[in-house]
């Protein structure tokens, strides 16, 4: 079942993708090499709950933390521990929630820590412009299969990989709602895309083979030949002529200066 | 949050349909028809009500799947 949300509803939407835009920046603030992963759960936890919301991630399908923190061959659900040190040259993709006014907000974004090999930001500046072209396929009329087509084809084209076994997904009351939105697909295929409808685009792009590994947590993925991942994640509402984009990275960018991605 | 597709599950065959079509219970409870790969036609691979197999699914359309292996 798709809920079509109304623009009230959207704005409330709208607030709680502010507050994960606002907490990502804060955790940008505190990631350099030498901090632990736990650290950078309670900076946010913190700072969710001083913005009177809830953390979205927090005991969701039993998940421990507030945020997802996933290193270098980690892909996504990483869980965030006191024994995981961030050291210089790892990037690290933050993924974030939280729960206001009966609404999620989703929005992940892959950090570089320190200086990072070029091949590997050239991995993360695809991921994240695959992200925005998936976005302009976003608009009603579409179908979700252009959006999966629009990150694969410009992620393939490079010689990255997409992930299969994790995918984007609707978004509002719950974190995890109907439609499915896959970050790989054919043109014109899979259901049509309608205003109202929020989605969180999600383009999980691997730098080796697509093939994942779970670890044993059960939540941990990582890729199979140990290659890095890059991951970003924005959450949309779907209009006409031109996407609404709910969340944002210009908070975090501000933060990051010219050490954006 | 990524959410978890359901790409590749193993299920139980709970009924034979006509054209080699099963109705299958995944590991999750889910109840759906799927059809035998045509790989494990031409290679006559029988499959019984009872026998745990492995279903390929679209996350487009998740009430049907494709039996790309049957465990002995």
């Amino acid at each position: 079942m798709i809920f079509l949300k109304t623009d009230e509803e959207i704005e409330l939407l709208r607030i709680s993708n502010q507050i994960v835009a606002k907490t990502l920046a804060e955790v940008a603030k505190h990631i350099a090499p030498g901090v632990s992963t736990s650290r950078l759960d309670k900076i946010a936890e913190e700072f969710i709950r001083d913005n009177g919301a809830v953390p979205g991630f927090l005991g969701y399908g039993g998940f421990p933390k507030s945020l997802c923190t996933s290193l270098n061959d980690q892909v996504v659900h990483g869980i965030p521990s006191e024994d995981i040190i961030l050291r210089e040259g790892d990037i690290i993709s933050v993924d974030c929630g939280a729960y206001k006014n009966g609404f999620h907000g989703d929005s992940a974004y892959t950090f570089p820590v320190g200086e990072v090999k070029p091949e590997i930001m050239q991995l993360l500046r695809t991921t994240k412009e695959s992200l925005f072209l998936a976005i302009e396929q976003a608009v009603e009329g579409k179908r979700m299969g252009d959006i999966g087509n629009a990150v694969q084809s410009h992620c393939e084209a490079r010689g990255y990989s997409v992930v299969r076994e994790m995918i984007g997904h609707g978004v509002g009351r719950n974190l995890h709602e109907s439609p499915e939105v896959p970050n790989y697909g054919r043109k014109g295929n899979g259901i049509m895309l309608k205003t109202g409808m929020t989605l969180a685009i999600e383009p999980m792009i691997n730098m080796g083979k697509r093939q994942l590994v779970f670890e044993k947590d059960g939540w941990t993925t990582r890729t199979i030949d140990r290659m890095p991942s890059a991951h970003f994640e924005h959450s949309v509402a779907v209009r006409r002529g031109k996407a609404d984009i709910l969340s944002t990275f210009e908070y975090i960018e501000e933060v990051l200066g010219n050490k954006a991605v | 949050m990524a959410k978890q597709t359901a790409i590749e599950q193993d299920g139980t065959i709970i009924e034979a349909l006509s054209n080699a079509m099963f109705r299958v219970e995944l590991e999750n409870g889910h109840v759906i028809t799927a059809h035998i790969s045509g790989k494990m036609r031409m290679h006559y691979i029988k499959i019984l009500p009872g026998d745990k197999v492995k279903v390929e699914m679209s996350p487009y359309d998740l009430s049907k799947g494709r039996i790309s292996f049957r465990y002995k």
